[in-house]
């Protein structure tokens, strides 16, 4: 994927924002960076269980996005989802929880890390089927414009998805009927194990969104601004009736499928120079450079992410694990 | 006096749909040629002039995607009732309807609710083949998170889909279309069945025959025959597969001794093994005879018009099977 890689480190789009928003934007990606650095340690120390799925590298397309989302408007999520869940208003002790098993989850600890559901945020959860998430956001689309009240759906999935018949189906029936949805791919180079290139035909990715008449979109995924700008279009499309987009953001997953994985198949010059665009290192400097955020600003933010994530796994831990009484609740509604 | 009303089976099913329409804005219709062209066998005509194209949606054919739409709909504020147009299609839907709709409300922990109806046209007859004529509600009734109801007659078709529609989740509503014109009374106006009620459809001592769908009216018919040779069925229809109504079923077993239960879905692995095993588990002290087991023949459904009728159990061979274990002879 060095093809994607971009000489400049700067963010690509400088829009109008405020310092108050820019420093939201920051502190929502590095939410996402230590609350699962604290996942990985939490998996390595087997306190978590399972298998979990990390997307550190990519906060800067879940943020971008979901920056610009209120709670009535819906996500669907993937298997690589807390980023998703945090940026869009998750409480991550309840997330930490589920993804420990505890019966303070989301789910009664019932999901783990690939079934996060949040309601009252709007977002309709992480799955752990490759594509599985994709009809349920045009579903949520369809009540939104059945609504009428300029709700947008967006739902997030991988370049490994874009090999997924479902897809195609969905994107067909969202453009024939306009539904208000917005098809974001994190192209990370990686489904699973096996590079993109190598399972993966055609030209350009872009071209799978412009075959069904989405408006369609590449975007540097590293880029927390240029993802925000182009995403701003393509919900201003939804909101007004001008049916779905496609937005192909290029990023890299720092680490493997999962938690544990060796990542033999990576290429660690490659990985170096993605590591060169890290979205926080480069929206921290630009917000320095602009005069936006301090140093001390920055590290204070920092600070208080580290003590939030702290707080969110000792209520977790504290939490009992869910009993027999759970195992058959909620079956039927 | 009048005479009670009748109606058709696809006719009473249209009624509950138009009726739970009308009552409820959130209630949606999705499927392939449902709308303007009003069904490929006419079970959704008229809906699309009453209701309009924005409730009555035309689906391209794309069976996965669309019902994964009714699933993202139903846990966002509708109640879409979703049409497979034959039985063997759900094989392409199997994974938002199990990993998805099933599951949805356990694993959020009741966050989100799936109230969706899956309506399923089945059955074996007018040569359609081995692709089209296969009728696998067992794999439904195999999940846990779904309800499955199997209507027989065109009263229970009108009352069960009412409830299906009402129910908070996820309900798969199998419908053989070779009842479709099949014509009984129907009760007028606001009507339901409860999901997970059996219901005797016909009283009897020797012997209890359980059947499920279009096999009910054959095993009726059996009723009749075995009536003239002194021997009284009792022929008991679960209506619900998932939940099954175990109380009612057990209480006819345990008054006749003996149970038959019939199927037309694949033998192995099936409903007929299912309801065997529950009644043998509730009932095993009261039994007389083993519990027999009658499903459709464990094949790929043929075409031709030579082969077709022999995939079904006919009401002779389920009357010769019932009198023989009513008399000992099994």
């Amino acid at each position: 994927m060095a093809k994607a890689l971009q000489t400049s480190t700067a963010p690509s789009v400088q829009q109008l924002l405020s310092a108050d928003e820019a420093l939201r934007l920051l502190r929502s990606m590095q939410l996402i960076r230590t609350f699962e650095e604290r996942v990985r340690n939490l998996y390595s120390a087997g306190v978590i269980p399972g298998l979990v799925h990390l997307c550190a590298g990519q906060e800067a397309v879940a943020v971008g996005v979901c920056s610009l989302l209120g709670d009535k408007d819906m996500i669907a999520s993937n298997h690589r989802g807390h980023g998703h869940c945090v940026a869009k208003g998750a409480d991550i002790g309840r997330m930490m929880a589920e993804i420990m098993g505890r019966s303070t989850g989301y789910g009664l600890g019932r999901g783990g890390s690939l079934h996060i559901f949040d309601v009252a945020h709007g977002n309709l959860g992480t799955t752990g089927i490759v594509g599985g998430g994709i009809p349920l956001a045009a579903g949520a689309a369809l009540s939104a414009k059945r609504r009428g009240r300029g709700e947008a759906t967006v739902c997030f999935f991988g370049d490994g998805a874009l090999n997924q018949g479902l897809l195609f189906e969905v994107m067909n029936m969202a453009a024939v009927w306009r539904l208000p949805v917005l098809f974001v791919c994190e192209n990370n180079g990686f489904g699973e194990f096996t590079a993109i290139e190598d399972v993966t035909a055609g030209p350009d990715l872009l071209l799978r969104g412009t075959a069904f008449g989405a408006a369609s979109e590449t975007v540097d995924g590293m880029d927390v601004l240029a993802v925000r700008g182009a995403a701003q279009r393509a919900l201003e499309r939804a909101r007004s009736g001008g049916g779905p987009s496609f937005l192909v953001c290029n990023t890299y997953r720092y680490g493997g499928h999962h938690a544990g994985d060796k990542q033999d198949y990576k290429d660690d010059a490659e990985a170096e120079a993605w590591r060169l665009k890290d979205p926080i290192e480069r929206l921290s400097r630009w917000l320095k450079e602009s005069g936006m955020a301090t140093a001390q600003t920055i590290a204070a933010l920092k600070q208080e992410i580290d003590d939030e994530v702290r707080a969110a796994v000792e209520f977790a831990k504290a939490a009992p694990f869910p009993t027999a009484d759970d195992l058959g609740a909620h079956l039927h509604a | 006096m009048l005479s009670p009303r009748t109606a058709t089976y696809r006719a009473a099913v249209l009624e509950a749909l138009a009726g739970e329409m009308r009552l409820e804005d959130s209630v949606i219709l999705m499927g392939e040629d449902v709308g303007a062209a009003g069904g490929v066998f006419k079970q959704t005509e008229g809906l699309f002039a009453q209701f309009g194209a924005e409730r009555v949606i035309d689906t391209p054919i794309s069976e996965a995607g669309a019902f994964g739409i009714a699933v993202g709909a139903a846990m966002t504020g509708q109640r879409p009732v979703f049409e497979v147009m034959f039985g063997d299609f759900i094989t392409l839907i199997m994974d938002q309807l199990v990993n998805q709709a099933a599951k949805i409300n356990y694993m959020s922990a009741g966050q989100y609710r799936v109230p969706l109806v899956m309506r399923i046209a089945v059955g074996i007859g007018g040569n359609l083949g081995p692709q089209h004529s296969q009728s696998l509600h067992a794999w439904a009734t195999h999940i846990p998170g779904l309800k499955v109801v199997m209507p027989a007659t065109p009263a229970d078709a009108k009352g069960l889909m009412a409830a299906a529609i009402r129910d908070d989740g996820p309900v798969v509503f199998f419908e053989d279309r070779m009842l479709y014109n099949l014509r009984d009374v129907v009760p007028d106006g606001d009507y339901v069945v409860p999901i997970g009620s059996a219901e005797v459809k016909c009283k009897g001592q020797d012997v209890t025959i359980i059947a499920t769908g279009r096999m009910v009216h054959m095993a009726l018919a059996a009723a009749e025959l075995l009536g003239k040779e002194e021997i009284s069925a009792e022929v008991v229809d679960p209506r619900s597969l998932v939940p099954l109504d175990i109380d009612t079923l057990v209480a006819s077993v345990k008054k006749t001794s003996r149970a038959v239960i019939v199927d037309g879905g694949y033998r192995q692995y099936g409903v007929t093994g299912e309801i065997a095993a529950t009644i043998t588990e509730h009932a095993f002290d009261w039994l007389d005879a083993p519990v027999i087991r009658i499903g459709g023949a464990d094949v790929p459904i043929p075409f031709s018009k030579s082969l077709e009728p022999l995939v079904l159990p006919d009401a002779q061979r389920l009357a010769r099977d019932s009198a023989a274990l009513v008399r000992g002879h099994r």
